[in-house]
């Protein structure tokens, strides 16, 4: 035995689409249990590596194992995975509770037990009621539950998810990322998500890859991901963030390389005004926008480059005067992340 | 938008000698079917229904209209499975060649009638030995009915993408379990649609059966060609047409019915 067994490994995973490198050598672990995320812009191939994994794909190098099983040459219908499609996939030809049963249909269980268990996944759902109707009759967030119960009812070693909630509003979409997290607790099951959206990997998951250009740009937890991003990409994808180059760097920090700081990690005063800081930098306000909870500060500093500063909208915050104003911006050396080494010159 | 009142009356008028164009002759052919005069002499000196009553004992016309039934039921489920098949490989697989059999699978509607009967004459007399019968008749109609089938499904096929596939596949399903529960249940109409094409191209085709259909086969185009100008017979062709017009109202209808209900559930 070494250690515990993944759920999912793949190894030196890679998709060419002719000169394309879809995936480009990936190697990942995804842990028995854990709801993961693959986060990425479009084109980074994050959907390429689920689809891999779902078998609607065959890689053109590589290899990929369920729970130790490798399962690269087979098909769709013999890997022990199902996936909730990004637009449903539903059967528009069958009721919502054949949709849900279909699974159970085609490994021959009788048409009463699947019916009964197709209900309680229904019910599990909350849709319960809605079992006789056709999928057009049903709402996009309706839907999105029954494709979810429909992949949930077989039991699946893995769940993957294709942006599951890109199509609904964002009061639908927040309220069914509880509902997501709550499924994948009671299941128990590895959730494998696929999203572009950084605050829905960073709220939902256990474990994040952010994918750049068919390559695991960094896997960590979330809060790895966003406190201590491993690369300008990470940085300036997951959240935003203040990045100086090496130039920058040196004027501001003292230090060659590449860093960035998290907007909320810098302070910010009027000038003249004591700000405990290990280090600050004076500018101008350019831009006050307010964003309900925080007042997202625009600040150009003389040294020549721009931060952004979010400050808590509470009773202590620090009144700054309007655009055009003196300012002083501060951070902590602790909040200050090394993106990228320093640029080496190259020696005659 | 917005026409004035003299283009509105110009378009309608166009419309009205378009439409009585098609029709007229039509209502001539069904007025003469009940007409006393042998010659088709206009205006009908008088009313009979003795033609009806010739044409439902007349064993040619009878024998004609089943034969006609047999090809074009008996191509149209050739060309059902066959078009089905080809759309499927040809949406669903890549490989090398594919465009130029695409090509090659549409042509045969667009050669002219003449060409194709020629060859297929040709091909089966000299080049297989094989005596001209029903048999090559339901060949050589297949080779064009084909077409209006791998058109229909293939745009369906397109359409739908191979999301509803990938899905069933990874509930479980194998590839015949995937065509019989969600592939052909959506393909459902796209095939009913080709198929009516397909019965409709085979039941009055007339050139491509002449060179293929054996001496003894008399499909009913054929059969009204040899009466059309035999003068006890002229009536009694009449009657046959009224009754073919009849009898293809039908699938138009539904037809018609089905484009209209698919555009609803969209």
């Amino acid at each position: 035995m070494t250690g515990v067994q993944p759920a999912i490994r793949l190894t030196g995973l890679t998709k060419s689409f002719g000169s394309v490198h879809a995936v480009d050598g990936v190697d990942l672990d995804i842990i028995e249990g854990e709801f993961f995320s693959m986060l990425g812009p479009s084109g980074s191939g994050k959907t390429t590596v689920l689809r891999l994994i779902a078998g609607f794909e065959q890689p053109t190098s590589g290899t990929i194992s369920l729970l130790g099983q490798d399962v690269t040459d087979r098909a769709p219908f013999d890997r022990d995975v199902n996936t909730v499609f990004q637009d449903y996939a539903l059967f528009p030809h069958m009721s919502v509770l054949d949709n849900v049963a279909y699974g159970l249909r085609v490994r021959g269980v009788a048409k009463r037990a699947r019916h009964e268990q197709a209900r309680q996944a229904l019910d599990t759902v909350r849709l319960g009621s809605f079992a006789d109707r056709k999928p057009s009759q049903l709402s996009g967030g309706q839907r999105q539950r029954v494709a979810l119960a429909r992949a949930t009812v077989v039991q699946p070693k893995v769940l993957l998810l294709d942006e599951p909630l890109g199509a609904l509003d964002l009061k639908l979409r927040e309220q069914m990322q509880v509902e997501l997290k709550e499924l994948q607790r009671t299941l128990g099951i590895t959730f494998i998500f696929v999203t572009h959206d950084q605050q829905e990997a960073l709220t939902l998951s256990d474990r994040i890859a952010v994918f750049n250009e068919g390559k695991i740009e960094q896997l960590g937890t979330p809060a790895e991901i966003y406190e201590r991003p491993a690369s300008p990409f990470v940085a300036a994808f997951v959240g935003t963030s203040n990045i100086f180059d090496d130039t920058v760097s040196q004027t501001l920090l003292g230090r060659a390389g590449t860093h960035s700081v998290r907007p909320e990690k810098v302070s910010v005063t009027t000038e003249n005004r004591p700000l405990s800081a290990d280090r600050t930098a004076a500018g101008v306000l350019a831009e006050v926008i307010y964003v309900g909870s925080s007042t997202q500060l625009i600040v150009d500093l003389d040294a020549g480059t721009r931060v952004v500063v979010l400050e808590q909208n509470d009773a202590h915050r620090v009144a700054t005067n309007g655009r055009g104003a003196r300012v002083t911006v501060g951070w902590n050396d602790s909040d200050i992340v090394t993106l990228a080494p320093p640029v080496l010159t190259s020696h005659p | 938008m917005r026409l004035s009142r003299p283009a509105r009356g110009l378009l309608a008028a166009i419309t009205a000698v378009v439409l009585a164009l098609i029709y007229l002759p039509l209502l001539v052919v069904f007025v003469n079917s009940f007409s006393t005069s042998q010659n088709l002499t206009w205006p009908p000196p008088g009313f009979t229904l003795e033609w009806w009553a010739k044409a439902f004992q007349s064993d040619g016309a009878l024998d004609a209209v089943l034969t006609s039934l047999q090809v074009a039921l008996a191509s149209t489920a050739v060309a059902l499975v066959l078009g089905t098949l080809i759309s499927l490989g040809l949406q669903r697989f890549e490989f090398f060649g594919r465009d130029a059999i695409s090509l090659l699978v549409i042509l045969p509607i667009a050669l002219p009638g003449i060409v194709t009967g020629i060859a297929l004459n040709n091909a089966f007399r000299t080049g297989l030995g094989v005596q001209l019968s029903i048999l090559t008749l339901i060949i050589a109609h297949a080779t064009f009915c084909i077409v209006t089938v791998f058109n229909n499904v293939i745009a369906r096929l397109r359409r739908l993408g191979t999301s509803l596939e990938d899905a069933s596949s990874d509930l479980g399903a194998g590839i015949w379990t995937t065509f019989r529960l969600v592939t052909f249940p959506q393909l459902r109409s796209a095939l009913f649609a080709g198929g009516l094409l397909a019965f409709a191209l085979s039941f009055d085709e007339i050139i491509v059966t002449t060179f293929t259909a054996g001496s003894s086969v008399k499909t009913l185009p054929l059969w009204i060609l040899d009466n059309l100008f035999r003068p006890h017979q002229a009536p009694v062709v009449n009657v046959i047409a009224v009754v073919l017009v009849l009898v293809s109202i039908i699938p138009i209808y539904f037809a018609q019915r089905i484009a209209g209900a698919e555009k609803v559930v969209r």
